[in-house]
């Protein structure tokens, strides 16, 4: 492992009674994608913003290559940035736009059309230097702002969820290519988002954040199998929960009892919970196996039976939702497009079942429950 | 960084302070306190109303006070009603190129000084003018008329003036009004006159408002047009100011009558936009 | 009322007929006046002796054109002179104004804007009385005071531009606040981003976008000092513009030399107009 190129050292920001950043410390290794995940109002563009220097931090430092950046004013900071609409100059053309950076350092024109020219090269774009900004694509305008960025060889770029504005069949484009590009130049990305599929197909480490705090650092696989947190398990990918309490607890496995009386067996993975603590256990869609007859389950520790509540299909993600027969709320169950459930309908009699090592159990936290609920809503999948 | 922002703001400032103060706020004062002091000998002033006194007291002045303030409010109104059908029309049932294209004549003839139009105005009125040969020509009248030199006349040049700050703001605000709102109107019953008093007119409120602020604001303050439009009784009150000023070098008993039409003018523009609940910064900013 | 509402066909017809009034009514005088420039005749009126262009170009009496006739010209000059100054000074102000109403917060800010707004409804022979009567307050005090008479703040061309300034102001601060107003400001962050300082930054991206409405509101600034009489009539001194010089001829009586100079103005003034709103559609 390189040397960190962006330390953030107990990061916090205020405004006024409000904390919108609080204690916030990561570190970035050279040469990374690093994403930034939360819902909105979450902390992340205020962290973006010191980052960049158009916000000074209440208390804490940031370091880039071990120096402090604080007294540095923004346009003398080695980072660029992505703005969320791109803020690309609507007065200029692509030249002058790509050019902007280097003209105020004082470099030569010919010097500067040659690297314009060659940036535009390396995003795929080459001789649109006379256009103008309104006559791109979306796409060509988020490559364009981009190399706007990467002709100052930056030692960081930021991206504030730049992909926002894109419809969707583009976005799914551009994050292939952002990743391309990341491994390409070599620089080290921040990036911004809510969005989870974004973080997670692009970044070599992804840190969730809520109500102004880290929750969990990790990478993607990290974070959808062995959330850290309930908020984590909750907003990074689908699942099903159940609150009860904890009526067993041996060497990590543990049980717990809703209060409709449905007992399911678990895993805190070092969370150390005890019997008679309140917990939340999340199982996600596709941890659980369905099956036409009970021995097709029959060697998971979790098993239940029930009836197809309703069918969504949607391709390779489709889902079954079963009522249980011990009644409580309908479980979301992954349907393997294998061809096996095709004839699947309504009503139809299943077994399903999952084994407790994929069953995430926290202590209950009614804070990040609702959190969580809130940002759902609004975190995409 | 903050202290380059307080810089900032004080190099901005300056100018605003500079320009409201010795343009503005101070000759303001200065023609007040001018207003208010009466001449007794030679460079020899004391403090005193005399000059409202005589303001107050000779007919002249107030009779033409009052005239000119009605006459403006005649003239607003009408250029209220003419201008209303025109911006309607222009707003919401000309479209494309037909819009933009009757917009744009609207606005060409007030690129031209008010001079130049107030003499177009001479040249059809007059005695031997265009209309009163037309007249002769149809046999309609047996000698030259003199149309020139009365009420109408001068009415006619004001209501032309000021249409062009009537209209644009009432095409604004009404080009604003989905047209679909008023099909709505229609459809829940409306009658042509019920979705005009209803619908369209407090719609158009702001634009009216504005309009006719301003067009009050420019026939009363108008020189030109009572001049050389209006007859002998047609005395326009900012002649009374000029002649005070220029002619009879009475500045004090001129800066008395300046404050008395800006005191007129004040009270109905704040009286117009406290009846219809606008503000000035919303009709004019 | 609107088209897809269908109106009885009489009343469609005299509505159009009005309209077609109304702009007959807005035409005829400029008509009329650019029509009799041609005249040759003495007078702007009937009968119509033919044609001519001798109002422009003749150089002898009875008849000498516009080109010819020196004090118009001068007039012209005083005029041309008095906009580019008040133009130039009113879209700095009217810049700097903007600025400081769109991007700062302080004590009084409501007070201030309506103070700005105020000019718009004072009247112009007020503001110009008042300009006048504090303008000789200062020269008087100055010429008691140490001896020396201050030429400027007697009625002359200075005090014209101060008193057109003074209204004009407002009229291009708002023009330009308007545009302002829509500016993105994370495109300024962008360039500081890149390197640019503050100042920088609104040289190069708020100025440029800034760019239509500086130009408009110059030429707006023009327009208006080229044809204001109000304001002028009280603060001018024997250095004329053209509308006040225009004025006193038109008070002795008119010739079609008059109509020939009206044209003129009104070709030149439609052109500005014309050039500025292509200008406007073009960015």
């Amino acid at each position: 492992m390189t040397d960190p190129i962006l330390e953030s050292v107990s990061l916090s920001k205020r405004f006024g009674n409000f904390v919108a950043v609080d204690d916030v410390s990561f570190s970035v290794p050279e040469g990374s994608f690093f994403s930034i995940l939360g819902p909105s109002g979450c902390g992340k563009t205020t962290i973006m913003r010191m980052i960049a220097g158009f916000l000074e931090p209440t208390s804490g430092d940031i370091l880039i290559r071990g120096r402090s950046i604080l007294d540095v004013p923004p346009n003398k900071r080695p980072v660029n940035m992505v703005f969320q609409h791109l803020a690309l100059f609507p007065m200029m053309n692509i030249e002058g736009n790509i050019g902007y950076g280097l003209r105020r350092k004082g470099m030569e024109k010919a010097e500067i059309a040659a690297r314009v020219g060659e940036v535009l090269e390396r995003i795929g774009l080459p001789g649109i230097g006379k256009r103008k900004v309104d006559e791109l694509s979306g796409g060509q305008k988020q490559r364009v702002a981009i190399a706007r960025c990467m002709v100052m060889e930056p030692d960081v770029l930021l991206l504030d969820e730049p992909l926002g504005a894109l419809d969707l069949k583009l976005r799914e484009h551009m994050k292939i290519e952002l990743k391309q590009l990341q491994s390409d130049f070599g620089t080290t990305f921040i990036y911004i988002t809510h969005d989870q599929s974004e973080a997670l197909v692009m970044s070599d480490q992804i840190a969730v954040m809520n109500q102004g705090r880290f929750e969990q650092i990790g990478s993607g696989r990290d974070l959808y199998y062995r959330p850290g947190t309930a908020f984590v398990a909750g907003f990074v990918g689908e699942a099903n929960r159940w609150r009860g309490k904890v009526t067993r607890a041996q060497g990590g496995g543990l049980q717990l009892t809703t209060e409709a009386g449905l007992v399911i067996t678990g895993a805190d993975h070092g969370r150390g919970l005890r019997v008679g603590e309140e917990a939340e256990i999340f199982v996600r869609p596709e941890a659980i196996r369905i099956g036409h007859a009970v021995s097709d389950v029959a060697h998971f520790s979790n098993q239940m039976s029930g009836s197809v509540g309703s069918l969504l299909f949607n391709g390779a993600a489709s889902r079954a939702m079963l009522r249980p027969a011990g009644g409580g709320d309908e479980i979301e169950v992954a349907l393997p497009q294998s061809g096996e459930f095709s004839a699947l309908k309504r009503g139809d009699e299943v077994h399903i079942g999952w084994e407790a090592e994929q069953a995430n159990a926290f202590a209950y936290d009614p804070t990040a429950a609702a959190a969580t609920a809130k940002a759902s809503g609004t975190g995409g999948t | 960084m903050r202290a380059g922002a307080k810089l900032g703001f004080f190099l901005l400032f300056a100018p605003l302070v500079l320009w409201l103060g010795l343009l503005i706020v101070i000759p303001h004062i200065d023609m007040f306190l001018v207003s208010i002091r009466e001449r007794i000998g030679v460079a020899e002033y004391q403090t005193s109303l005399a000059n409202y006194l005589t303001f107050f007291t000779e007919p002249l002045y107030l009779v033409t006070f009052l005239r000119t303030a009605m006459m403006s409010i005649l003239a607003t109104a009408l250029t209220l009603v003419i201008g209303f059908p025109v911006s309607f029309y222009i707003a919401k049932i000309a479209k494309g190129r037909l819009q933009s294209a009757l917009f744009l004549l609207t606005l060409v003839p007030f690129y031209v000084s008010e001079l130049v139009r107030t003499f177009g105005w001479m040249i059809l009125l007059r005695e031997t003018g265009l209309f009163s040969t037309l007249l002769q020509w149809l046999g309609l009248a047996d000698q030259p008329v003199e149309m020139l030199y009365n009420d109408v006349a001068m009415m006619v040049g004001l209501v032309y003036t000021s249409m062009l700050f009537m209209v644009v703001p009432l095409i604004t605000t009404m080009e604003s009004l989905d047209d679909s709102v008023i099909e709505a109107g229609y459809d829940l019953g409306g009658s042509g006159f019920s979705v005009m008093r209803e619908i369209i007119i407090p719609h158009a409120m702001p634009g009216i408002v504005s309009g006719s602020i301003i067009v009050f604001m420019l026939s009363l303050g108008n020189y030109l047009t009572p001049t050389m439009l209006g007859g002998k009784d047609s005395l326009w009150f900012t002649e009374l100011i000029y002649s005070q000023f220029i002619v009879r070098f009475n500045w004090e008993l001129g800066a008395a009558f300046g404050f008395m039409l800006l005191f007129l003018s004040s009270l109905i523009v704040w009286g117009t936009l406290k009846l219809t609940g606008q503000t000035l910064e919303k009709t004019m900013g | 009322m609107i088209p897809s509402i269908r109106q009885p066909r009489a009343f469609r017809i005299a509505y159009r007929a009005y309209v077609a009034l109304f702009f007959l009514y807005l035409a005829l005088p400029l008509t009329v006046v650019a029509v009799f420039a041609f005249n040759n005749s003495q007078f702007p009126s009937l009968p119509w002796k033919g044609f001519t262009l001798e109002w422009f170009f003749g150089d002898s009496r009875p008849m000498i054109g516009v080109f010819h006739e020196r004090p118009i010209l001068r007039a012209l000059g005083n005029s041309g002179f008095i906009a580019v100054f008040v133009s130039a000074l009113s879209v700095v102000v009217g810049t700097t104004n903007a600025f400081l109403f769109n991007r700062y917060e302080f004590r009084f800010k409501g007070l201030f804007y309506v103070l700005m707004l105020l000019p718009l409804v004072i009247p112009g022979i007020v503001l110009g009385i008042s300009i006048l009567v504090f303008s000789s307050t200062v020269a008087n005090g100055v010429w008691d005071g140490i001896g020396y008479d201050i030429e400027a703040l007697r009625p002359g061309l200075t005090l014209v531009i101060l008193g057109q300034f003074s209204f004009i102001t407002t009229i291009v601060t708002l023009v330009i606040a308007a545009r302002l107003q829509k500016f993105d400001r994370t495109l300024e962050e962008a360039a500081l981003n890149l390197g640019a300082n503050r100042m920088t930054a609104v040289r190069t991206v708020t100025i440029p976008y800034l760019a239509p409405a500086l130009i408009g509101g110059f030429v707006v600034a023009f327009l208006m000092s080229f044809e204001n009489f109000n304001t002028t009539l009280m603060l001018v001194g024997s250095d004329a513009p053209l509308t006040i010089a225009m004025f006193d001829r038109l008070k002795e009586g008119s010739t079609p030399l008059l109509n020939a100079v009206s044209l003129l103005l009104m070709l030149g003034s439609t052109t500005l107009a014309l050039v500025m709103v292509l200008f406007q559609r073009k960015s």
